[in-house]
């Protein structure tokens, strides 16, 4: 293919990806009376900030956004950092019962919360965790891809080195604390980008567990707006560029560690 | 130092995780064969019941309809995600004015949650106000029924969904051909074979592994599919787009709040999704050995 045949195809399918969060942008900022005027065009004749001073003004939007943070802070702690201690262990310590370990582990792959949302929905009211933010947290932390990435990048680590430590007397813990996790920053950071990310977006789990708006996580809250706004599309689409630009601008910035976790989960 | 004195560290750093994977997700496992023998609603007592939700599922027509709608999805949505994946990696693979460019923009739905994919998917296909009706109009096209004709709206909620999934395989793509043996690619072009020949004799082979975990990953998304769904079509218009996690969400969560019977439907995403995890350890197992 010659090479204006490829970038005249770059442009057009850029074109088509660029277009629903164009979409988006455009609708959020077109006056209502428009959008129920003419329908949504592509290129709107009026701008206006409406759209986001209504919905602030209606909803506890700032609280969503708390809500997203901690949540999806929350998670991303607690899911580093079994994911992490769990991958160490399997890389390099030696211990009964590996295989029973790596079938559970595996497990978290073959049982999808849609298949058993209805059981873990009743274990949770009965642990009395409903409508707490644990709900959400404590079923998403152990994740199978968490603990693959962080095995993979320890197994790289040269034994030579934990046998330095051993020999200066660290203990085990000693040595993974001051030895392996300064080695780790870039394994530490792929596994929370990623781990930030699915809880951010998590939509069927939350909208389960969490029944009180003032708790709501953004998508759930996304939802709860599309009963709101029906086909009042401004408001409901400032609310979804306000819930994906933070992210948007993060995965921009740091496409480079996202890029490196996404590819090493699929390319052995 | 004894085997059993080094042992314990290993099992104090597994267990936070293994107590987690145990408790939220094996116990419900198990709670859930015991549910689909049982009638129950909600969190009432369960009354033994056989295998009475499984004989209803068996002669449950929207349970069918369910069955066939995810099946029409996956085959709708993964040679897609994968095949266009690997196009327009394959495109974007060599160097080109802002290449990095068009990379993050197709990239960018990855960060994208389903619940803003979904909601800018009713804005795009709204029979009335929706953006695609309004271009098609401008053209002189009469209004679409994206949203009242059961193909359509599946295939609706198919095109959404293609747009958050080829940057993954794009994306996976691109890393696996840097590892493309570039000798073995000029020695094909020295030996005469043209573009097509090298990517269909060469570099497709080349990345079968990578075809293959991106085929399964994209089979395991499509069985589970629900936020699509739930907020575009809620499973209609009829039933012409409910899959089996909304079915299995409205029969636990919805009016009838039917426990035992939801939990049976969801026993049946449990076996699709063991089989094809199983093959793929199977089949991955005999590629390493």
């Amino acid at each position: 293919m010659p090479r204006w045949a490829r970038l005249v195809a770059c442009v057009l399918v850029s074109a088509v990806f660029v277009l629903p969060l164009w979409a988006m942008l455009v609708v959020a900022l077109t006056p209502r009376e428009l959008l129920f005027d003419g329908g949504a065009g592509l290129w709107p004749s009026a701008w206006t900030l409406q759209n986001f001073t209504d919905l602030a003004s209606s909803f506890p939007v700032w609280r969503w956004f708390g809500n997203a943070l901690l949540v999806a802070g929350l998670t991303t702690v607690l899911s580093v950092t079994v994911n992490l201690a769990a991958g160490f262990a399997l890389a390099k310590l030696r211990f009964r019962g590996r295989t029973v370990v790596f079938v559970l582990v595996l497990s978290t792959l073959m049982v999808p919360t849609q298949a058993v949302m209805i059981p873990q929905f009743e274990l949770v009211a009965r642990l009395g965790l409903v409508g707490l933010f644990w709900a959400v947290i404590l079923p998403s932390a152990s994740t199978a891809l968490g603990v693959f990435l962080a095995r993979q990048f320890f197994v790289s680590v040269p034994d030579e080195l934990l046998d330095a430590a051993r020999i200066d007397g660290c203990s085990t813990l000693a040595t993974l604390w001051h030895v392996v996790l300064p080695l780790a920053r870039p394994l530490v950071a792929v596994m929370s980008l990623l781990a930030f990310m699915t809880q951010w977006n998590d939509f069927l789990w939350p909208l389960i567990v969490l029944r009180d708006p003032d708790l709501y996580t953004l998508p759930v809250a996304l939802r709860f707006l599309q009963g709101q706004f029906d086909t009042d599309y401004g408001g409901l689409m400032a609310m979804a560029l306000l819930a994906s630009v933070p992210l948007l601008v993060v995965f921009v910035a740091l496409q480079r560690f996202f890029v490196a976790g996404f590819a090493r989960s699929g390319v052995k | 130092m004894s085997s059993a004195r080094r042992a314990n560290p290993a099992y104090a750093l597994l267990a936070p995780n293994l107590l987690l994977i145990v408790v939220f997700l094996l116990v419900p496992l198990v709670w859930a064969l015991v549910m689909s023998l049982q009638a129950k609603r909600s969190f009432g007592p369960g009354r033994w019941v056989g295998l009475d939700n499984f004989s209803r599922l068996l002669g449950d027509e929207v349970f069918w309809r369910a069955l066939a709608n995810t099946a029409a999805f996956t085959v709708l949505t993964v040679p897609l995600s994968v095949g266009l994946g690997l196009a327009l990696a394959l495109l974007m693979d060599r160097a080109l004015p802002g290449r990095a460019v068009f990379r993050t923009i197709v990239y960018l739905p990855i960060a994208v949650s389903t619940l803003v994919t979904s909601l800018v998917g009713l804005l795009l296909f709204d029979e009335s106000v929706g953006i695609v009706n309004g271009v098609l109009r401008d053209l002189g096209v009469g209004p679409v029924s994206w949203q009242t004709d059961g193909t359509l709206a599946m295939l609706s909620v198919a095109v959404m969904t293609l747009w958050t999934r080829v940057g993954f395989g794009m994306l996976v793509y691109l890393a696996a051909l840097q590892d493309v043996d570039r000798d073995v690619l000029a020695a094909a072009e020295v030996d005469g074979a043209g573009a097509f020949a090298r990517v269909r004799h060469v570099i497709v082979p080349w990345l079968r592994p990578t075809t293959f975990f991106l085929v399964v990953i994209n089979l395991i998304w499509s069985f589970q599919v629900f936020d699509v769904v739930y907020v575009m079509t809620n499973g209609g218009p009829g039933y012409a787009t409910t899959m089996l996690v909304t079915y299995a969400y409205d029969e636990g969560f919805g009016p009838a709040r039917n426990f035992g019977y939801g939990a049976t439907v969801g026993l049946v995403l449990f076996v699709l999704t063991l089989l094809v995890t199983v093959a793929q350890l199977v089949v991955q197992r005999r590629r390493d050995a």
